[in-house]
């Protein structure tokens, strides 16, 4: 089937053609750039869908390729690969982008870099459609860097923000880190399997040709790099502070789609992974540790993005136990109804902030009355995350725990069940302090615009209706889809389902009691919790031992080097000019040039000869 | 007779000396025009030889044998292989983006584009000479001028900067001369021909004391740790045309005589030396990185930056197989360019801000986005961004690299995130955040009273950074170009 691959082709280079021209124009006709960046992503979406229902008609692999670099042995292809897992993709990307960008013309409106923020965010649609379907390690890691610089020029967005531009080197530089052990893994992957392909690498590998201690090498060095694009602990420290960037781009980038890069890429190299039991006991053990550990720091956050970014990263850590535990498909399954529910959260708090103008929590309250749309789609959200019957997240998390349960790995599946607990009090808690209550802050907050509220309600509808696709009751469709060969896709599991309903609901209540009826006052519960609270307000002190290590450590050792660049090898440079001046010196006395002198040597010098010939 | 198309290259900057000889001082313009004609002219000729070099034949082309000195051996000998042909379009892009960038040399213009002139024909002619006497000659030529040029258009402690940049690289030609006197007389052919020397069976031990001689000689020039400490004094002491021109391509052409000569004319040699040559390049990448970071001053942090990235051409060398001589080739054709951009933009700066402390400015974007976006860029291609020319080429290095030396190439690799965080926070520290200039000689102000890139400015920039693109977003032409004349080195070397 080429026509499906020359649509495929050309998602990506819609956003592409649409960045180009967007920049070209983005300082003289600003609306223009978002115009031909809606149309870019708006054709690649339509023809994103068209893809997806030939995969789910007929599922199977298609490629294509262009040689793109040649050099000895080496060939490297720019080739795409269709099939279930990247079709799936294609459309979440286009459809959270598409609703961004709309979502966008409200709230960047009269914003100075109002184009530039269009044509950037094609440019990241471009580069993450690209990520999702390479076929080889090169493109996937061309991919992956190009959305790292997308989230730093996003990040960064309003550079004038001295916190904004600190923020966005942050993100790349840490992220770098991760890439650092990608791209070794990349390297080792290279010479031990003699290829680039995925398929030809996962063929070589799954066949049992290398030694195990080899493949969870290459497993546990590609995962460095989900480690720093998903957020994973401990190189979560840039997602928080990516928040600096405007509230679009972190339903976008840092929620939705490009944090996700680091769940596809596990997903995609399922067959490289699989082979290595230690390599997945990695990830679902990390996975769960980020779960609960962003969980715990989220209860004790007061900016609203802030909150939703630990959420993400626990979110995410979620995605990856399940894929530590087995669970391919209940792992892309959350991955796609986090991509609603998580924009439609980022959305509504752009919304709130549009409306307020502050982030603080504390300082909305009573929102609920004045902004219908934007409170109840968040509503829609919070059960969602927290993973309320019958919302889409209620699905996905039962099928992880599920996965967690039957991997028999029984601690895994308690911390999961703890942080289903956590995350329904802090959602909770975030939802009744902004929304509930009455106004604390003098502020006009009004409904957003239409060209803002619609994206919401688009996505209050797939963050309800989405999961029944993966739910048993409707024959977990998703899950078919994406693994159609694997065998353990839970049915219904009744002892799970109430027991993660039911801690959802507790954590609910609880925080209802505390921030809604306020029948224990947050100030009597934060005294309460004394130091837990102080070590959870500031992120386990994370950032401040990295600071440490920053200034103490690695400062100090530039320092030395560059003095001692400046003082050891170049001195050795400088004493040897030196060196040689002053034995120039000694010798030029000989010379003066004096007829006298040089005949005083003469004679002194026949004197002495005579002398010694003589005696 | 066929169209002499290396000799007319190098022939145009030097009828421009000429041309320029006659032209009065004061018609400044004039000077310029003319030198700007001669560049872009050499610059069409080398894309013209890049596209009309037949990559299916490969080996020599465009080929000039003329004899001069026969009884010694010397003869008139350019030609062009795919290295060459990348080399010479490099020095081409460089010298027609220097003279625009030397568009405001307003101190005694006349000698400075006679020098400058001079010198990129010395280099065109290094980079087609294969008689090595002629090769010497030109080396000498490029090098030379670079004494004045810094000495009388400098800035800072120039004198002693082009003493010291001076001294060290005519040390390094004493071991060159040295060198290649050996290879002429040890060959027994009485021959400075280069394809007549390789055909030559250099014995084992002379190949082991003569590789070091040369290669340390050509290495200095590329700035081989620990021969490397005249490169940042020299940089930031030139004027912004002749460090473009020295770390954009007399840098490369130290590296190219490491390929040319000791490297392809004594394998023994290179077989036993060149996992010490692979050592120290650790050294140029790692250190030169951390020492980037420690800079404050612009052209210190990009010469520091270069000494870093001309360690991953070391390295590819170093290697001996094809991908990552491919990538070596490669990348001194990306750091040229990139670090073109580089101090070219750090000049623009400067004649701006007159400062070049990073701490002493900031928030410069709001004032000069067009200079802030190539900055950005170009740092990025530093940095290795897919899509930037230095993506293809530090890829294609380590791939190989890490076939050859695994544990000495990851230590590399991890200048990839030193290099991402020195360039991210110039970046910060000068383009972004508030507006700010804290220079002595100007009074406190809290907005820049200056404005963005001029017409001429930015056709300098875009041309550079066309050639960033090209390579990066497709560089199948490139490599496949430089793999017909890398091939038959890796072959001789034996490299896997």
């Amino acid at each position: 089937m080429p026509e499906q691959v020359l649509a495929a082709v050309l998602i990506p280079l819609f956003p592409l053609a649409a960045f180009v021209l967007a920049i070209a124009v983005s300082r003289r006709r600003s609306v223009l750039s978002a115009a031909a960046s809606i149309a870019g992503i708006g054709a690649a979406f339509l023809l994103s869908l068209w893809v997806l229902r030939g995969q789910v008609l007929s599922p199977g692999p298609l490629q294509a390729d262009i040689p793109w670099l040649a050099a000895g042995s080496i060939r490297i292809s720019m080739g795409i690969l269709v099939d279930p897992l990247s079709s799936l993709m294609l459309v979440i990307i286009t459809a959270v982008s598409l609703l961004v960008q709309v979502y966008s013309l409200g709230y960047m409106k009269g914003d100075l870099g109002f184009g530039r923020f269009f044509s950037y965010l094609s440019l990241f649609s471009f580069s993450m459609l690209t990520l999702v379907l390479a076929d080889n390690f090169i493109l996937l890691y061309m991919g992956w860097e190009l959305v790292g610089l997308c989230s730093y020029l996003l990040i960064g967005f309003w550079y004038q923000k001295p916190e904004a531009a600190s923020a966005a080197k942050k993100a790349f530089v840490v992220n770098r880190v991760g890439d650092f052990g990608f791209l070794i893994g990349i390297l080792v992957l290279s010479i031990l399997s003699g290829t680039l392909s995925y398929g030809e690498a996962t063929r070589f590998i799954a066949g049992g040709s290398l030694a195990p201690g080899q493949v969870t090498l290459i497993a546990l060095l590609l995962f460095c790099g989900a480690i720093g694009k998903s957020g994973q602990f401990p190189l979560h420290v840039w997602l928080p502070d990516a928040m600096e960037g405007p509230t679009p781009v972190s339903a976008l980038i840092h929620s939705a789609t490009m944090v996700a890069a680091g769940v596809f890429m596990v997903a995609r190299l399922y067959g490289i992974f699989m082979t290595s039991a230690d390599a997945l006991r990695v990830i679902a053990s990390l996975g769960a540790f980020t779960a609960v550990f962003a969980a715990l720091i989220a209860l004790a956050q007061d900016d609203i993005k802030r909150i939703l970014a630990y959420s993400t990263i626990s979110q995410l850590g979620y995605m990856m136990l399940a894929l530590g535990v087995g669970g391919y498909a209940a792992g892309m399954f959350h991955l796609t109804t986090h991509a609603a529910f998580k924009t439609l959260l980022f959305l509504g708090a752009g919304s709130v902030i549009h409306a307020v103008g502050t982030n603080d929590i504390w300082k909305m309250g009573g929102l609920g009355r004045r902004m219908p749309v934007t409170a109840i789609t968040f509503f829609i959200a919070v059960l969602a995350i927290a993973g309320i019957f019958p919302v889409s997240g209620f699905w996905s998390k039962d099928e992880i725990l599920q996965a967690a349960r039957a991997s028999g790995h029984l601690e895994l599946y308690i911390v999961a069940l703890v942080t289903v607990f956590l995350t329904g009090f802090y959602m909770a808690r975030l939802f009744f302090v902004a929304f509930a209550g009455e106004p604390r802050a003098e502020s006009h907050a009004h409904e957003s615009p239409v060209v803002m509220t619609v994206p919401l309600v688009i996505l209050g509808v797939l963050a309800a209706g989405l999961g029944l696709i993966g739910s048993p009751l409707l024959g977990q469709d998703i899950q078919r889809f994406l693994a159609p060969v694997e065998e353990h896709i839970g049915g219904l599991n009744i002892a799970v389902l109430v027991q993660s309903s039911a801690l959802a609901v507790v954590g609910i209540l609880a925080a209802v009691m505390v921030y809604g009826l306020r029948i224990v006052q947050p100030e009597t519960l934060r005294r309460a919790a004394g130091p837990v609270y102080v070590v959870l307000k500031h992120k386990f002190f994370i950032d401040e031992l990295y600071m440490a290590l920053v200034r103490g450590l690695f400062f100090t050792t530039t320092a030395g080097i560059a003095w001692f660049d400046r003082h050891v090898v170049d001195g050795v440079v400088n004493f040897v000019g030196a060196a040689s001046k002053w034995g120039g010196d000694v010798v030029r006395r000989g010379v003066t040039g004096k007829v006298q002198s040089y005949a005083l040597v003469v004679v002194w010098g026949l004197a002495a000869a005579l002398l010694v010939i003589f005696l | 007779m066929t169209f002499p198309l290396l000799t007319t290259m190098y022939g145009l900057p030097l009828l421009a000396v000429l041309v320029i000889f006659f032209v009065p001082e004061r018609r400044a313009l004039a000077i310029k025009i003319v030198s700007l004609t001669a560049s872009a002219a050499a610059l069409g000729l080398a894309v013209w030889l890049f596209f009309a070099y037949d990559r299916g034949v490969g080996g020599l082309q465009f080929v000039e044998r003329v004899p001069w000195l026969g009884v010694l051996g010397v003869n008139y000998f350019v030609g062009a292989n795919g290295v060459n042909v990348m080399l010479l379009l490099l020095t081409g892009v460089i010298i027609t983006a220097g003279v625009l960038a030397s568009w405001d040399v307003t101190y005694r213009p006349k000698e400075f584009f006679i020098l400058l002139l001079t010198l990129t024909t010395g280099v065109f002619g290094v980079f087609m000479a294969y008689n090595l006497f002629l090769f010497f000659l030109f080396y000498e030529v490029s090098v030379l001028p670079m004494y004045l040029l810094i000495g009388i258009w400098g800035t800072g402690k120039k004198e002693y900067a082009a003493m010291k940049l001076t001294l060290y690289l005519m040390a390094g030609s004493a071991l060159i001369l040295a060198g290649l006197l050996g290879l002429y007389f040890a060959s027994g052919k009485g021959s400075f021909d280069f394809d007549i020397l390789s055909t030559a069976a250099y014995d084992p031990l002379f190949q082991r004391v003569f590789f070091p001689i040369l290669f340390v000689g050509f290495g200095t020039l590329a700035a081989l740790w620990p021969f490397h400490t005249w490169s940042p004094d020299g940089h930031s002491s030139a004027p912004t045309a002749v460090s473009m021109l020295h770390a954009g391509v007399l840098m490369k052409l130290g590296a190219y005589g490491c390929l040319l000569v000791p490297i392809t004319l004594l394998p023994g040699g290179a077989r036993f030396w060149l996992p010490s040559v692979a050592f120290l390049s650790v050294i140029n990448i790692v250190y030169g990185s951390l020492s980037a970071v420690a800079q404050r001053d612009l052209k210190y942090i990009v010469a520091y930056s270069s000494v870093s990235h001309m360690g991953i051409v070391m390295l590819g060398l170093a290697s001996m197989n094809e991908i990552a001589l491919n990538g070596a080739v490669l990348q001194m054709f990306s750091h040229g360019i990139m670090t073109g951009l580089f101090f070219g933009l750090v000049g623009m700066i400067y004649g701006r801000s007159h400062t070049r402390m990073v701490n002493e400015q900031g928030g410069l974007a709001a004032r000069t986005p067009a200079l802030a976006a190539f900055f950005v860029l170009t740092g990025l291609t530093s940095l290795g961004l897919p899509g930037l020319s230095g993506f293809p080429a530090e890829l294609s290095v380590f791939l190989g690299a890490f076939r050859a030396y695994p544990v000495v190439t990851v230590i590399c690799v991890t200048g990839i995130v030193f290099t991402a965080f020195y360039v991210l926070r110039v970046v910060q520290r000068l383009f972004f955040g508030r507006q700010f200039l804290a220079h002595p000689a100007s009074a406190q102000s809290t907005t820049l009273g200056f404005g963005d890139a001029n017409r001429i400015e930015l056709t300098a920039l875009s041309l550079l950074m066309l050639f960033i693109l090209a390579v990066g977003l497709y560089p199948l032409p490139f490599t496949t170009l430089i793999g017909t004349a890398v091939a038959p080195i890796a072959a001789k070397l034996g490299g896997m």
